[in-house]
């Protein structure tokens, strides 16, 4: 605190460093939070990269318990994409292009298991698909099939818990869409699925990737829905996030080269929306 | 064979379209008016993407919509082809495959439809852009295509909305010709949605001119262009209208003013005066013209080599000049002139 330096704010507002007809003065109050959130939600990332034991980081990745894991975790999320895919492509369309009376009511639905506990999702997928569930009890009285506990029972969870990102990424999409072409190929004499099959669907393509991203990515980080629904067992629905959780009370080097791999698989995912469908004109 | 359509649609408690339209097999009508009118409307109900609040559309003898009957043909069942006002080509198909995409959807297998759309494609004389994505086309050409994907279904009724808008005006002016051509060579019927009355007198055998949902007036371009009858075709036509009750050769105009005409009429009248039939003067005119009045410059609009001058007076007139006259009358707003006309030049017609 000298007398001699004038204040800060002075400093920036002279006019030999403004720009014309634009306020540079960035406010305090604004500035310091905003660091520290950007902080706040690198650093620990950057503690994961110090921390990582880097002279035996490859023995460990390719050790059978992180593959075996690594492989798990990547087919149920890839299959959890495809059921979202089947089934919530046709819900975005009806929820964007019908004229439901009740629309805004069902996107609220659907947007229920986003913003809820995924571990509460576990339980209400157990109550309902569970061996004594509503709906379970029947699949083992008539099929002799049972989810929970499975591995098909971790790509339910991760579907149930992943599907809003595709839906809303969708429905997004085919709302910004410009339905004129719809028009369009009605004169043409198009049918409406062959609207939608060759129209409507190759039009909203980019909306549906970056869905499916989203969608694939929330899958493969899912722990609360799949350990409730789908226990931890190794090699049947133990995921990588489940095995980083375990771990880490065991052989926390070992949860460290897990939660490194998922946080590469990540970059990746990120890297790869921002060069294929981020940019508006994606050929 | 033709087209019967009375159309009524209730877009709104404050708007309705309504519009009787009549067309021959052959023929082309163009639906004229101000953005907002209803022409839109108008053939979104005829293609089948829009149905009837009330009336009927028949094509050939088939009923496409009747709203008191309950029939409604969807636009995919319907035999109509559209070009729309920006095309709307599919951005991710092909031009040929944009072309062959109706003759697809209606079932024709895949190496005809292509085969079929290539001869359009070569019909537009665009056959080369065959395997180009509509992005990579100047406008010009996006509008050859579109006119290629309506027309190789061999739609009885074509539709076009507002087709030559979206291109620049060298452009337009070669596009129109040859849409032109490919008009008089389509046997089926027509109807041209456009706000640019050269569009609708070149293109169209007959006019409706729609304002507010309404049609004010109609017939061939000839007929609208001579007489007519509300200011929005006048100023489309570009003459000076105005309303009066006539006794003899004396109309004794609503806006204020005495006009002297050559033929003899009694009742309302309209009376047309083309900007080119009055002449300005310095001083009050004492020659054989039998309308002087003075009027006052309010503005001046250059209109390539005629500039086009605003008058205030009784009555209110605009009147085409030649660059010259504006230098040696000294016109510029405020000043004050004499306008002289010539019975012979003022038509007038009964309203």
């Amino acid at each position: 605190m000298t007398a001699t330096r004038p204040p800060a704010s002075i400093t920036a507002a002279s006019p030999r460093r403004r720009r014309r007809g634009r306020r540079t003065g960035l406010p305090v109050a604004l500035v310091l939070p905003a660091v520290l959130g950007l902080a706040f939600l690198v650093v620990p990332l950057l503690g994961l990269v110090i921390a990582a034991p880097w002279d035996t980081l490859f023995a460990r990745i390719t050790s059978p318990t992180v593959l075996t894991a690594l492989q798990l975790s990547l087919t149920t999320a890839s299959l959890a994409t495809v059921v979202c895919l089947v089934l919530g492509i046709p819900l975005a369309w009806l929820l964007a292009r019908s004229d439901l009376p009740g629309s805004s009511f069902l996107r609220a639905l659907v947007t229920v298991p986003l913003v809820l506990p995924p571990v509460v999702g576990g339980v209400a997928l157990l109550l309902v698909l569970g061996r004594n569930g509503l709906i379970g009890q029947y699949l083992e009285a008539w099929f002799g099939f049972s989810l929970p506990f499975t591995t098909a029972g971790v790509v339910v969870a991760e579907a149930f818990v992943a599907m809003p990102f595709l839906v809303i990424a969708v429905d997004g999409a085919l709302r910004g869409a410009d339905r004129r072409f719809e028009d369009a190929a009605a004169t043409l004499g198009a049918s409406r699925w062959l609207i939608f099959r060759r129209v409507t669907l190759p039009m909203v393509a980019p909306g549906i990737a970056a869905g499916a991203v989203l969608c694939w990515a929330r899958a493969l980080g899912e722990f609360g829905a799949t350990i409730t629904f789908a226990g931890n067992f190794p090699g049947e629905t133990q995921t990588m996030p489940l095995a980083v959780y375990l771990a880490l009370e065991t052989d926390p080097e070992a949860a460290i080269v897990l939660s490194l791999v998922l946080l590469a698989v990540s970059i990746l995912v990120l890297a790869s929306m921002r060069d294929k469908w981020i940019s508006p004109n994606a050929a | 064979m033709s087209l019967h359509a009375q159309i009524a649609v209730e877009r709104s408690s404050r708007f309705t379209l309504e519009l009787d339209l009549v067309a021959e097999r052959g023929e082309t009508v163009a639906l004229l008016g101000p953005n907002g009118a209803g022409k839109s409307t108008g053939l979104r109900v005829l293609a089948g993407l829009l149905a009837l609040s009330k009336g009927r559309i028949e094509l050939d003898g088939l009923v496409l919509d009747d709203a008191a009957a309950g029939t409604f043909v969807p636009a995919e069942r319907r035999p109509v082809g559209m070009v729309f006002q920006d095309y709307l080509l599919f951005p991710h198909l092909s031009v040929l495959e944009n072309v062959a995409f109706g003759l697809r959807a209606r079932g024709m297998d895949r190496h005809d439809a292509r085969r079929r759309a290539g001869k359009w494609l070569e019909r537009v004389g665009i056959g080369q852009y065959a395997r180009t994505k509509p992005g990579r086309l100047s406008g010009g050409q996006a509008q050859r295509v579109a006119l290629a994907r309506a027309l190789v279904t061999d739609p009885r009724l074509l539709l076009l909305d507002e087709p030559l808008s979206a291109l620049d005006a060298t452009t337009r002016l070669e596009v129109r010709s040859e849409l032109r051509h490919h008009l008089v060579d389509f046997p089926g019927t027509t109807v041209l949605v456009t706000h640019d009355p050269l569009d609708a007198m070149v293109l169209a055998d007959r006019l409706l001119v729609i304002e507010d949902g309404q049609v004010v007036q109609q017939g061939t371009p000839t007929e609208i262009a001579h007489a007519p009858r509300t200011d929005y075709v006048a100023q489309l036509v570009g003459v000076n209208l105005y309303r009066g009750t006539s006794r003899g050769t004396a109309v004794e105009l609503a806006c204020g003013g005495t006009l002297t005409t050559s033929t003899a009429r009694d009742g309302d009248v309209f009376v047309a005066v083309a900007p080119t039939a009055v002449t300005l003067h310095r001083d009050q005119p004492h020659g054989s013209a039998r309308n002087t009045w003075p009027v006052q410059v309010r503005g001046l609009e250059g209109r390539g080599t005629t500039t086009r001058v605003q008058l205030t007076g009784r009555p209110d007139v605009l009147v085409d000049v030649t660059p010259a006259a504006v230098a040696d009358l000294d016109l510029t707003p405020g000043s004050s002139v004499w306008a002289s006309l010539k019975a012979t030049e003022i038509r007038s017609y009964p309203a």
